[in-house]
């Protein structure tokens, strides 16, 4: 009598245990599809005025109430991509060094020093940018880059234009900054699980560290790996205040990687808190959305490129 | 029926917080923060009653009064009579400033620097780009000016500021006023944008090169080299406070409805092109009447015992036969019984 009272119990709570994870599970998803709903709803006004061209118009002319999103998706994509540029090869060169090479009494404090970068407030990279870095850029590396690439064909135009030292350039390296200990943390993490016997077969049979790397450890931890890089992804497309610090806020898009320009989220962040309501605040609602929709894009992409990797395996 | 009863509790919720005396609520405008906060503090010791304002910026003030959360907006940027008659709101100057531009060039102290409106509008239009421009030299002769790209920098945020100085460009050039135009925001042509006036402020004070607009009290704080200007007479003036009064004078207050005036470009020897008021709006018949009176009577004090603080602070107090006006209009339009 008192064993079946106390499985029923059990079965009782367990049943309640598993409505509650499962609500959890929906919060989320209600969550998410009431903010694209609600994003989409206020961005309408602004889709319906520009339809399609609102993707390919670099209008931005409040008191004329013209505006386009080209300028700010172009500044964020181009932002992140430099910054994956620079930060997944060095990132992941740090933690394979950190991981095959580094000599062992240096691991744990370079280690720590990396996870302690990864936790600086993004608006401290963006004060340093601002400060530090771009007159850097305006006095040295913009002059130097003008001088050299500038002049080279094909290519030279991204590299053309009076020296700033704010512009789409510098905005992207301060990005590479930011996101490298991501990188550099979760793929450690990742390489760290790779069991020794496996690299240790193949330095048996002859093989070099950069073809271990290569052949053993890249492999074997490839989800994870692409997922630290997204993650970094994720926050370049979303970063805000170091991107609107360094990056000039032009809302025009000007060939020159130097020249300056905008991202979606700095956007939002200038002109929000004061946009009358109507076609303006609507702009920016949209732009709000188109974010929503290239994070989303980049996440499936992400997911099927993994999902094909997992089939060659 | 459920209405009413909605009604019926809004009603007695502001007749309690007329019971509990709440501090007077503002929001609005950035330029004229620095005096409002000084008034605020005196007011207080003078009367035991707080000010509560909330510099956001002039569009998030038009914002904030329209949504009901404010007893009274403040903009730089005044709407046009017929706005306010579509909103029920009264308009009237609290105080006045000027604008200047400042720039970052080595070697030139301020009061050094000279530009007229035009050539202004050519830089932020993109078609002066170099220091060492003819049109800089023939307004510069006694400066070695640099063969150094000029870095145009302006507020990205919507701003009362960038309202006065894109009127004032477009006043002086037509080509200003049909490209680009005048408003909180507009589609620079180039140049950098930044954050609040203390943004463009530092902007120009860490980029060589930099030339901005910021109210005057800005440059001053910030130690920051500000251009002389040529005015609409063609007379060459520093940004004083003579300058600032001597523009302000010529506006035609009594004429002009719902206070609707615009200080830039004014003639007169003296007078200093780029100066600025700065508004309140309030509603004409308040939801809550206690408030709106006790903010009524904050303006009053100020208009009669804040002058001093204000020329300590840069800012133009508003003259004895203006503020009878505004107090005119009070009585005439705003309820307070």
């Amino acid at each position: 009598m008192d064993r079946a009272r106390a499985l029923s119990r059990l079965k009782f709570a367990d049943s309640g245990f598993r409505l509650m994870t499962l609500a959890s599970a929906l919060v989320v998803l209600v969550l998410l599809a009431g903010v694209a709903i609600a994003l989409f709803a206020g961005a309408w006004p602004a889709f319906h005025e520009f339809g399609f061209g609102f993707l390919f118009s670099d209008a931005w002319s409040p008191p004329r109430e013209k505006f386009g999103a080209a300028t700010a998706i172009y500044g964020t994509l181009v932002t992140s991509l430099i910054a994956m540029l620079i930060a997944v090869p060095v990132g992941l060169g740090i933690a394979v060094f950190l991981t095959e090479l580094c000599w062992l009494p240096l691991r744990r404090p370079i280690g720590v020093a990396i996870e302690l970068l990864a936790g600086i407030p993004s608006i401290i990279y963006g004060i340093w940018g601002v400060y530090y870095f771009r007159p850097v850029m305006q006095s040295y590396i913009q002059p130097f880059l003008i001088g050299t690439l500038g002049n080279v064909p094909v290519i030279g135009f991204l590299f053309q234009g009076p020296p700033f030292g704010y512009g789409v350039l510098t905005a992207g390296l301060v990005l590479a900054l930011m996101i490298l200990p991501f990188i550099t943390a979760v793929s450690r993490d990742v390489f760290d699980t790779v069991p020794t016997v496996l690299k240790e077969a193949a330095y048996g049979v002859g093989a070099t560290t950069f073809e271990v790397v290569g052949n053993i450890v890249l492999p074997y931890t490839r989800v994870g790996v692409i997922g630290g890089v997204m993650l970094a992804l994720g926050r370049a497309l979303g970063e805000t205040m170091a991107v609107t610090f360094v990056i000039g806020n032009a809302t025009k898009i000007q060939t020159s990687i130097l020249a300056q320009g905008t991202t979606i989220s700095a956007m939002i962040a200038n002109q929000f808190a004061d946009a009358d309501p109507g076609l303006f605040t609507s702009s920016l609602l949209a732009l709000g959305f188109i974010l929503f929709v290239i994070t989303f894009i980049v996440l499936a992409a992400a997911r099927a490129l993994l999902a094909s990797l997992e089939m060659k395996a | 029926m459920f209405m009413k009863s909605i009604l019926c509790a809004a009603a007695l919720a502001a007749g309690v917080s007329v019971a509990s005396a709440a501090d007077i609520s503002g929001a609005g405008a950035t330029f004229p923060f620095p005096i409002y906060a000084k008034w605020a503090d005196a007011y207080k010791k003078d009367t035991g009653n707080g000010l509560n304002y909330q510099s956001i910026g002039s569009g998030a003030g038009i914002k904030q009064i329209r949504a009901k959360t404010v007893t009274f907006g403040a903009t730089d940027a005044p709407l046009k009579p017929q706005d306010l008659d579509k909103d029920g709101l009264a308009q009237f100057p609290m105080v006045m400033g000027g604008i200047v531009a400042v720039v970052n060039l080595e070697g030139v102290k301020p009061g050094d620097f000279h530009i007229d409106g035009p050539t202004l509008a050519a830089i932020y239009l993109g078609k002066i780009t170099s220091w060492n421009d003819p049109a800089l030299k023939a307004l510069n002769p006694g400066l070695n000016l640099p063969n150094l790209p000029i870095v145009p920098i302006h507020r990205a945020d919507g701003s009362g500021t960038t309202f006065n100085f894109t009127y004032y460009l477009g006043e002086v050039s037509p080509e200003w006023k049909e490209k680009v135009g005048v408003a909180t925001t507009v589609d620079w042509p180039g140049g950098i944008g930044a954050k609040g006036n203390d943004g463009v402020a530092n902007n120009v004070a860490t980029t060589k090169g930099a030339i901005g607009y910021v109210e005057y009290a800005y440059a001053k704080q910030n130690k920051l080299t500000h251009a002389g200007m040529i005015n609409k007479a063609g007379k060459s003036v520093e940004p004083t406070l003579e300058a600032f009064q001597a523009a302000a004078a010529n506006a035609d207050w009594a004429n002009s409805p719902g206070f609707y005036q615009i200080l830039a470009n004014e003639p007169g020897d003296k007078s200093w092109p780029m100066t600025a008021a700065t508004f309140i709006l309030m509603y004409k018949t308040p939801a809550n009447l206690a408030a709106s009176n006790d903010a009524l009577s904050f303006f009053k004090w100020a208009y009669e015992k804040g002058d001093k603080m204000a020329e300590d602070l840069d800012y133009i107090p508003m003259p004895d036969n203006v503020v009878k006006l505004v107090e005119t209009m009070w009585q005439k339009d705003i309820k307070q019984k």
